[in-house]
């Protein structure tokens, strides 16, 4: 394993300094009262140039991304980030803007901001956006706000309910609590889709909404989702879309045509923004017009020629962050519309659902597939035919594909199948790197069988082995201390 | 441009291996009346070189801080960032990879979280970090969001006007859940009034919270709030600004519990505010609470040193609803260019670019001064304050004009930052021309 910087170094090493400022030196001593002054040293890192590079060049050959091989990453939609955008992201023109200059020394990047708030409602089939929310729990923090501040608009203090599937992600809970409301939990039927007769039987005045991914967390598009949004507005509720999932049908259907009525879409996802090894992404929010007053502040306007910005927005929850969101990724984001046009995200989607099925069609002799019919962007296997007499278990699988080169598909995620794998392979996958990925699958069907220790003992090819996460809880380490 | 690898006919064949005809064939499942008819409403698809043309000529509608000097901060700080780190971030095994939830696979991409983790200690003098949060004013909120689920009848939270008034708006828009009841406390003179702030904390007081150096660049004593809010068992929480760390006193040595900020500073493009990190340390008793991805020592079945996402027993995918945050996602790659922009400075290069941003404001406040203006607070200041003028927006165009980024209006006076990257020149053009302005 590779050293910690703290471990290397040596004092005096390091050689950034600045040019001469051409004026007397202060003395902080003098020139703040010392309740204000640190007493202990920082202690940071003392390294030579060259030799930081070199840390970070080795970690960086311990990661594996989108650029170094297969990603099926299911809920994660790891596709290819063009190059193109990397470098658009990095003009000074871009870059170097301080988000308090004046409107007009900003236009270019207004038009970017304004454009994609249009791109994306007419995209989605909403009526505005807001472009602030740092990721898709963000998004989704802010759609509920939306929906919570709507409601006590209303006068309704009652709803103090919001309805989420079983099946659904963890944030969708999470972030209702983190506003205040009760979960309540509906059922998935046998198909793997909402429960119409338990979403009924649950839904009542208290209500606030529903959150929806569609396709689901299982990739299945919720065929009835027109009978869905009837039961949850007869009821005064509103229906919140996770967007997390826009890969499965962008370009061939929209959430505002299915009648949802705040959405969160991921640039990081559908959008094809680098994941960075955990972010940055962006989660804007879209609403249908009964809502646009109490989107976030500011929105960016065009008034003219000239774009600036509204803050004079009454109703408006506030401010979920500061300034006006993740500009970096979002220009990405505009520059992948810009190339893609509306038919090229089409067969995006298009694409995207054709490899997944593929993938499906070519696994489902050598691995279970609890819900086996056509599926959009992502599938689910398990590990159920692999599981006896070895003891198998979906993640031992996941490990031997690390020896095969790859990085693993989703697993135990969603809970409502059980050693669930869920497997994404996005649009920019040949079908070349399919088969590859299918033949070792089918190879390691075929070990689990005939020599399970290859399997349970993985990964065996790298750099560690598995590790001791019990440990890790136990007895938390969670930074370096000096011997 | 498409980035579509497999041609129309390899694609047809894969239909015909499914036994489909058609790509249509793949939405059987989504009823006609919910698909899109005519196509979507968007620009024509471009090219590479069409694109690159295209934001080109975007980024050339703007005026970057490359273009003109900025004393602009407020929050974000025009700083220098050595080139090594761009170069370093854009090894893609970094930027497209993602949140390293298979250990064996991602131990580059969880070491360096563990090491951002311990630089961040070192900097906040605090127990434990987490691996970042969306910016600083969100990880204010967390904060208060986790001072108020900690004791079940505390959801008070006393905080200073004199803290960002962003960082005040997302406070309120997070106070949506009702389960928080923010108590603004005016300041006095640009500073926190620390003696009214203390006269609000009672035995329902989750949290106090002051901004250091607090928004008008002006530095607070915490002191008797730190103990007044511990005395009735209520959190004290800070929010700071990372390099004034290198020489201000760290919030562990003011005895905070819970130090956020906005980790932009740290080697992150300004980029029209986003995206930044916000970071986000604790008290070691509080490790088992605190929101976000944590990084932890371990070891491989070996016996080998490695590291692991861990305590993920309080994070949403496990908790779901009983978690105490409901974030995903974090700024991986902005926490990253951070401890890489800490290595490539130093201890020491952290101590310059402090020092001389300090002595630049202590310059630049005497140059205003001396051009006929006046500093709006006579209070102790490091890097940032605000000087009177009597119309901050005619003011800022004037700069403009004279090719200057201006300042951060407020009602009566421009809040003016100074970063490493300014000049002495630059300094006494801007106080010239500043000065010319009440001449008029
Ligand atoms: C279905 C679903 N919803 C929400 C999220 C949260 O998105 P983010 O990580 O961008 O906050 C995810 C992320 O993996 C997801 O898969």
């Amino acid at each position: 394993m590779s050293k910690l910087i703290f471990e290397k170094g040596v004092k005096g090493s390091n050689s950034f300094r600045l040019p001469s400022a051409g004026l007397p030196q202060p003395d902080i001593n003098h020139t703040l009262p010392p309740i204000f002054l640190r007493h202990k040293d920082t202690d940071l890192p003392q390294l030579s140039e060259v030799e930081a590079v070199r840390h970070f060049t080795e970690l960086s050959k311990l990661a594996y991304g989108v650029d170094n091989g297969f990603y099926p990453l299911g809920s994660c939609t790891m596709k290819y980030s063009p190059k193109i955008n990397e470098w658009a992201a990095r003009l000074p023109g871009l870059a170097a803007l301080h988000p308090y200059q004046v409107p007009e020394t900003i236009q270019g990047a207004l038009q970017i901001y304004y454009e994609m708030q249009e791109f994306l409602a007419e995209i989605t089939g909403m009526d505005g956006f807001t472009l602030q929310p740092a990721a898709g729990a963000h998004g989704e923090m802010v759609g509920v706000m939306i929906i919570k501040a709507y409601h006590l608009y209303q006068g309704d203090r009652e709803r103090t309910k919001m309805m989420v599937p079983d099946s659904a992600h963890g944030t969708n809970p999470a972030t209702a609590n983190m506003i205040g409301f009760d979960v309540i939990e509906v059922k998935s039927n046998q198909r793997g889709l909402v429960d119409l007769d338990d979403l009924k039987s649950k839904m009542n005045k208290e209500v606030a909404g529903l959150m929806l991914t569609n396709p689901n967390t299982l990739g299945l598009f919720e065929e009835e989702i027109q009978d869905i949004a009837a039961v949850v507005h007869e009821a005064g509720g509103l229906l919140y879309y996770d967007g997390a999932n826009l890969n499965g049908v962008i370009g061939v259907a929209r959430p505002g045509d299915m009648g949802f009525d705040v959405i969160h879409v991921n640039l990081h996802k559908t959008f094809s923004t680098p994941h960075g090894g955990g972010g940055p992404g962006a989660g804007p929010v879209g609403v249908k017009e009964h809502l646009l007053p109490f989107l976030p502040k500011p929105l960016v306007v065009k008034e003219g020629e000239l774009y600036n910005f509204d803050y004079d927005r009454p109703l408006s929850i506030g401010k979920a962050r500061n300034f006006y969101g993740n500009f970096g990724v979002i220009l990405k984001a505009y520059a992948y519309i810009k190339a893609l046009g509306g038919e090229g995200l089409k067969d995006a989607c298009q694409n995207a659902v054709l490899n997944a099925n593929y993938m499906r069609h070519q696994l489902r002799d050598d691995y279970n597939i609890p819900l086996d019919r056509l599926c959009k962007h992502e599938f689910i296997i398990n590990s159920k035919k692999q599981a006896d007499p070895h003891g198998i278990s979906t993640m031992d699988i996941a490990k031997r594909l690390i020896d095969y080169g790859y990085h693993p598909p989703t697993v135990y995620f969603p809970l409502i199948i059980s050693e669930a794998m869920m497997i994404e392979p996005t649009e920019t996958e040949s079908k070349e790197r399919l088969d590859d990925f299918i033949a070792a699958m089918k190879i390691i069907a075929k070990e689990a069988k005939e020599a399970p220790e290859l399997l349970l003992d993985a990964p065996h090819n790298a750099v560690i082995r598995r590790v001791d996460e019990v440990k890790a809880a136990r007895k938390p380490v969670v930074k370096w201390e000096a011997p | 441009m498409k980035y579509i690898p497999n041609p129309p006919w390899v694609a047809k064949d894969m239909l015909k291996t499914m036994g489909l005809n058609s790509l249509d064939d793949l939405f059987s499942d989504i009823k006609d009346d919910l698909k899109i008819k005519e196509g979507l409403t968007l620009p024509p698809a471009m090219g590479e070189m069409e694109l690159r043309s295209c934001m080109k000529d975007l980024a050339l509608r703007n005026i970057s801080t490359e273009d003109y000097p900025c004393f602009l901060g407020a929050g974000a700080y025009d700083r220098y960032i050595p080139a090594a780190v761009d170069q370093l971030l854009l090894r893609s095994e970094f930027y497209t990879a993602y949140t390293p939830y298979q250990p064996e696979i991602s131990q580059g991409i969880l070491q360096s979280i563990f090491e951002y983790q311990t630089m961040i200690c070192k900097l906040t003098g605090m127990d434990v970090s987490n691996a970042s949060m969306y910016d600083g004013g969100s990880a204010l909120a967390e904060a208060c969001n986790l001072a108020c689920n900690s004791g079940k009848e505390r959801r008070k939270i006393i905080i200073s006007d004199t803290v960002h008034p962003e960082y005040l708006e997302i406070l309120k828009a997070y106070s949506l859940s009702g389960r928080m009841e923010v108590v603004l406390v005016p300041g006095r003179e640009g500073a926190a009034d620390i003696d009214a702030m203390v006269a609000e904390i009672d035995n329902q007081t989750a949290a106090a919270i002051i901004q250091q150096p607090n928004f008008f660049g002006v530095l607070e004593n915490g002191e008797k709030l730190e103990q007044a809010v511990h005395a009735h068992k209520g959190m004290f929480i800070m929010a700071v600004e990372p390099v004034s760390l290198a020489l201000l006193k760290s919030p562990g040595e003011w005895g905070a519990d819970i130090a956020v900020g906005e980790g932009q500073p740290l080697g992150c493009s300004l980029s029209l505010g986003g995206p930044y990190l916000g970071f986000f340390a604790a008290r070691r008793d509080l490790m088992r609470k605190i929101p976000g991805r944590i990084v932890g020592q371990t070891t491989d079945l070996d016996g080998k040193r490695s590291y692991v996402l861990t305590l993920q027993a309080r994070e949403q995918h496990i908790r779901r609803e009983k978690a105490g945050s409901n974030i995903c996602s974090n700024e991986a790659l902005c926490a990253l260019a951070a401890s890489m922009y800490l290595a490539f400075v130093g201890e020491e290069g952290l101590k310059e670019i402090a020092l001389r941003s300090h002595q630049l404001a202590l310059y630049a406040g005497k140059q205003v001064e001396e051009a006929g203006l006046e500093l709006k607070y006579q209070q102790p200041y490091f890097m940032e304050f605000a000087v009177k003028v009597s119309d901050p927006a005619a003011a800022n165009q004037k700069l403009l004009a004279n090719g200057i980024i201006g300042g951060y209006q407020l009602e009566d006076a421009l809040l003016l930052a100074f970063t490493e990257k300014r000049s002495r020149a630059e300094i006494d053009h801007l106080a010239a021309v500043l000065g010319g302005k009440m001449d008029e």
